[in-house]
């Protein structure tokens, strides 16, 4: 970090809009700002992470999400230095961290339960990071003010924590991380404290914040939503592996496995055989589900493997008509429909007795549903919304 | 005494007892149900009473007592039974006559030696809770750093002794300090010393004794304290650049404040007015005030002068008894947040 001051936080930024270069992983001369090479952590039999890899470059907002126990916490602890890998390297700009004592790392992170000292003010907690670093005095005030504008807390600098309310303390926790300007800023669970709407409004000021400062920020989450509409790149992580990395639009419209498909989003997935494998598009016969699935866009899969294939609910359509086309169309009756105002939601149950998940845009103003319980209906969707998964 | 509409208890107890009786009721629920009814008669409800009996038991056990001994500092002795003269008296059945004798208290500030004793008191106080803190600080915090599952057993240890007779574990120091006692013989076995060393009835004995003895009232606050510190705090003060032994003094110090004054407070208090430590391992000059009343009361029957000796010592320490008291509602304050 160079030692220019903060810009002050100005409106509201959409998220996933970056000023920074757009894809630093996409060049291949942009060297990765930070490098887990091959790292795994044991405790006792137990194998939280296992051989993992990761790249991840200056400026990102860099997600690690998976459900609980799937060592993404481990991970990020690995990288503040509170716990050392098992196997393997970190490098943070190039330096490896083997060695580095957590109070040496040019790292800070963001403690799930805030961790604010209890004893000290607000302006002391934001200011015991610069202390630790012998800055001068005028300095620190200065900077403990402008990180104290940056999350808009300036007014309540003399409060001790039990006096704060639970947003405000997570903006003290995250000035009191970003005040030293780390090469690296951590984020455990940023903001599973917080109740939904606070949440809501939060995801988009941190990402601004990010934004002006320009720090790179690695955050764990349990919360698909939250890392889709936070992150730079996300990487999912299941049972100490890492699954899939890639940008949120990759991670949800091409998931490389069912474990992805199934976590991020609502998925139907139609299991069937490679019948055709052409340049341009494979056919899978579905027999479960009674159809032949043609998708357009992928690889090439030997005709006679066993596959799923992955379509999501928004991508199909749903009428009472049989469709021309045989290939790509389900059908089956209406078992459930919830009316979500924008949208609606149906459950078709197929003759086999699987269900089938169809989200349809409520385009036109109705008071009645056309479609509606037990109704006979066909389901169909284009060549190019399934996703095939061999895993 | 009877006003229209208003009998007397009596008369409603004997004329309501038939109706009682009738309705089939045993006569101990008769009594509770007489005794509600006159509680009612009181303004008395069953909370009023639960805070009363507390403070009944105060009041019995702790207020008249001091009372009594309040009075017997003020009255002047007598070669008599009980050995003191009354503080009040009816004179030619005619008029009272209150005696106050300030005189005891007069006697302590004048003789050097009750100061002496009261100063070497509060000395040998102090520094046997500075020992007990620097020994009782690492152990708590150890129990405290400790697995989930060695924590109680970590305890029990630090309170089993409480099992034996306070007596007989000072007498067991006598063994350990006399002169061919175990400490002795394993120094010279050693080849450390030619000599015994004098231990016993010395201050060096009377520091051991207290501070052995009052150990696990330090240990048992500074757990409680030490043990609800969330680790995570540790985590953030290295995150942000600071040193382990830094981050104790700034962080996990500051922290344990509150259990480390009541751990001071719960052993200063009882060490000051100590009395078979002092009698048992000290010396002939170990001058301590306990022993001083002690003296007062048994050797020299001049009950007035123990009882000022009592009152005096009470008063020494009921600022720190205060200040505790405070620490604590504050301390309550804070975790009701």
């Amino acid at each position: 970090m160079t030692d220019t001051a903060l810009p002050a936080a100005s409106g509201a930024v959409q998220p996933n809009r970056r000023q920074t270069k757009l894809e630093p992983w996409q060049d291949p001369g942009e060297a990765p700002y930070v490098r887990i090479e091959g790292v795994s952590k044991t405790f006792g039999a137990f194998t939280a992470v296992d051989d993992v890899s990761l790249s991840i470059y200056r400026g990102e907002l860099f997600s690690l999400l998976g459900g609980s126990g799937c060592g993404k916490t481990t991970l990020l602890r690995m990288l503040a230095g509170f716990e050392q890998p098992t196997a393997g390297h970190i490098y943070i700009d190039g330096v490896d961290m083997s060695e580095i004592p957590p109070y040496e790392r040019p790292v800070n992170m963001m403690f799930q339960s805030y961790a604010l000292f209890p004893h000290m003010t607000v302006e002391q907690n934001v200011a015991f990071g610069l202390h630790q670093d012998r800055v001068p005095g005028a300095e620190i005030r200065h900077r403990v003010t402008e990180a104290l504008e940056l999350v808009k807390l300036a007014p309540q600098r003399k409060r001790k924590p039990h006096q704060l309310s639970g947003g405000q303390r997570q903006r003290v926790a995250l000035a009191r991380s970003l005040v030293k300007r780390p090469k690296l800023l951590l984020l455990d669970e940023p903001l599973a404290a917080l109740d939904r709407k606070l949440r809501e409004e939060t995801q988009f000021e941190l990402v601004n914040i990010q934004e002006q400062v320009g720090i790179t920020f690695v955050m764990v989450t349990h919360d698909q939503e939250e890392a889709m509409t936070m992150s730079s790149r996300i990487a999912v992580m299941d049972a100490g592996w890492i699954v899939q990395v890639g940008t949120p639009a990759e991670i949800y419209e091409y998931p490389q496995s069912r474990f992805v498909a199934e976590f991020i989003g609502q998925v139907n997935l139609f299991g069937g055989r490679v019948v055709e494998d052409a340049a341009d598009h494979v056919v899978v016969a579905a027999d479960a589900a009674g159809t032949e699935i043609e998708v357009s866009h992928a690889g090439s899969v030997p005709i006679g493997t066993r596959v799923h294939v992955a379509v999501r609910p928004e991508k199909m359509a749903i009428a009472k008509d049989p469709p021309a086309d045989p290939r790509n169309a389900v059908q089956g009756t209406v078992d459930e429909i919830a009316y979500l105002g924008n949208a609606s939601i149906y459950l078709i149950r197929l003759a086999d007795g699987s269900m089938v998940r169809v989200t349809a845009p409520n385009v036109t103003r109705m008071t009645e549903l056309p479609i509606t319980w037990e109704d006979a209906v066909h389901v169909t969707w284009p060549a190019f919304a399934g996703v095939i998964l061999q895993t | 005494m009877s006003r229209k509409g208003f009998l007397p208890l009596g008369d409603r107890l004997s004329r309501g007892a038939p109706a009682l009786t009738a309705s089939g009721l045993d006569p101990l629920r008769r009594l509770w149900v007489a005794g509600a009814a006159l509680a009612g008669r009181l303004g008395l409800s069953g909370r009023t009473l639960v805070i009363a009996l507390p403070y009944l038991w105060l009041l019995l056990f702790f207020l008249i007592p001091f009372a009594i001994v309040l009075k017997i500092s003020f009255s002047e002795p007598l070669i008599a039974r009980p050995p003191y003269a009354p503080l009040v008296e009816w004179v030619e059945g005619a008029y009272l006559e209150i005696r106050l004798n300030l005189g005891n208290y007069l006697f302590l500030a004048q003789d050097s030696l009750y100061a002496a004793a009261y100063l070497n008191s509060l000395k040998i106080a102090a520094v046997s809770t500075v020992l007990c803190l620097l020994i009782g600080y690492p152990i708590a915090y150890g129990i405290a750093r400790a697995p989930v599952t060695w924590r109680m057993p970590l305890l029990m240890l630090i309170i089993l002794p409480f099992w034996t007779s306070f007596l007989i574990r000072v007498y067991a120091w006598i063994g350990i300090l006399k002169q061919n006692g175990l400490l002795n013989n394993l120094l010279i076995g050693l080849g450390v010393i030619d000599q015994p060393i004098q231990f016993l009835h010395t201050d060096f004995a009377v520091y051991v004794g207290i501070t052995y003895s009052y150990l696990p009232f330090m240990i048992l606050p500074l757990y409680a304290t030490l043990e609800r510190l969330d680790p995570a705090l540790l985590e953030a003060a290295a995150d942000l650049g600071c040193r382990p032994f830094k981050a104790f003094l700034t962080v996990t110090l500051p922290l344990s404040l509150p259990g480390i004054l009541a751990g001071s407070l719960l052993v200063f208090i009882p060490a000051v007015g100590e009395f078979v430590i002092p009698a048992l391992l000290g010396g002939p000059d170990t001058l301590m005030i306990g022993r001083v009343l002690w003296n007062e009361f048994f050797n020299n029957r001049d009950w007035p002068v123990a009882s000022a000796v009592a009152i005096a010592l009470l008063i020494f320490l009921v600022a720190p008894i205060m200040a505790f008291q405070h620490i604590q509602s504050r301390q309550q304050k804070a975790d009701a947040r």
